[in-house]
């Protein structure tokens, strides 16, 4: 791949004081930034503190980059860091659940949408079945303002975990990195978020539908 | 051999997409889960309607920085490069 090559120059062109390269790297990386200091803060003007605290940091430190690690991991980490320091700060605790879900269960769909586990017949079978999505509706403007209001509802660390994923097309080991998950709960809160986004969406189209 | 396996509920495949997806699942999960979507219209459609999802989210534009905060960076960048 040629993202080691390009992380090269763009860290060369960094440390040259290259104004442009900066506003790149932060074009492309402060709306995840604030996700994800959304996990540990409680405000969304807090989160921008962080990212801010953060690009300082990073151009603090970007004489002693090394790249062990990719860029991308290295500016996380420190997100992290700092957006950990200022939660304590503000007295925030971490639920005890937020970055390890499986303590917590949750169903991906709603249990009434299927029969009894003890039926005699068919049981956990559809009692509802979901229907197919009409094609055009999918691609329409208000379809994607549903699906920005679904992410936006999640808790905070669910919608880091599925921004990075499947709006910025992270691989799982990255986003693993960047948050400090374990595989399984890396999966678990991204199945979590994405089955409340396809459940908002299917409430959307029917209602569309109909 | 495959008659003595227990068959997956709908209930329980939809806890598995995202597995299934991530290719998560081991050998024998993935041919009960694609068994069951096989003979299964309604988890078919469901299977379908996750990957439509994902495919959504990864077109749905993303979040831009407001020209303020992108000002406010660019000036700390200066402040940076000059001391």
């Amino acid at each position: 791949m040629a993202q080691a090559a390009s992380e090269e120059k763009l860290l060369a062109a960094l440390r040259a004081g290259d104004e442009d390269a900066f506003r790149e790297l932060v074009r492309e990386y402060q709306p995840s930034l604030v996700r994800v200091a959304r996990i540990y803060v409680s405000t969304q003007a807090a989160a921008e503190e962080v990212a801010a605290e953060t690009w300082l940091a990073v151009l603090n430190g970007l004489d002693r980059f090394e790249g062990r690690s990719s860029l991308r991991t290295w500016i996380f980490r420190i997100l992290t860091n700092i957006a950990k320091t200022r939660a304590v700060r503000d007295g925030r605790t971490l639920p005890f659940s937020a970055l390890d879900p499986g303590r917590v269960p949750e169903a991906a769909v709603a249990p009434d949408r299927f029969l009894d586990p003890e039926h005699p017949r068919w049981p956990g079978h559809w009692a509802v079945k979901p229907g197919p999505w009409p094609e055009d509706a999918l691609l329409a403007a208000e379809t994607r303002e549903r699906i920005a209001e679904a992410i936006e509802a999640l808790p905070a660390t669910q919608r880091a975990v599925i921004s990075l994923r499947d709006i910025e097309g992270w691989s799982s080991e990255e986003v693993r990195n960047a948050l400090d998950l374990s595989e399984t709960n890396q999966r678990v809160l991204l199945h979590r978020a994405r089955s409340k986004v396809r459940a908002a969406l299917e409430d959307y189209l029917n209602e569309a539908g109909t | 051999m495959n008659e003595h396996v227990e068959q997956l509920s709908c209930q329980e495949l939809v806890e598995l997409v995202t597995n299934y997806l991530e290719g998560a699942l081991s050998e024998e999960e993935r041919l009960r889960f694609e068994d069951h979507i096989g003979r299964c219209q309604g988890c078919k459609v469901y299977l379908e309607q996750m990957r439509q999802t994902v495919s959504l989210l990864g077109h749905l534009p993303e979040a831009a920085l407001s020209p303020n905060a992108e000002a406010e960076l660019l000036e700390a960048f200066r402040g940076w490069r000059s001391a």
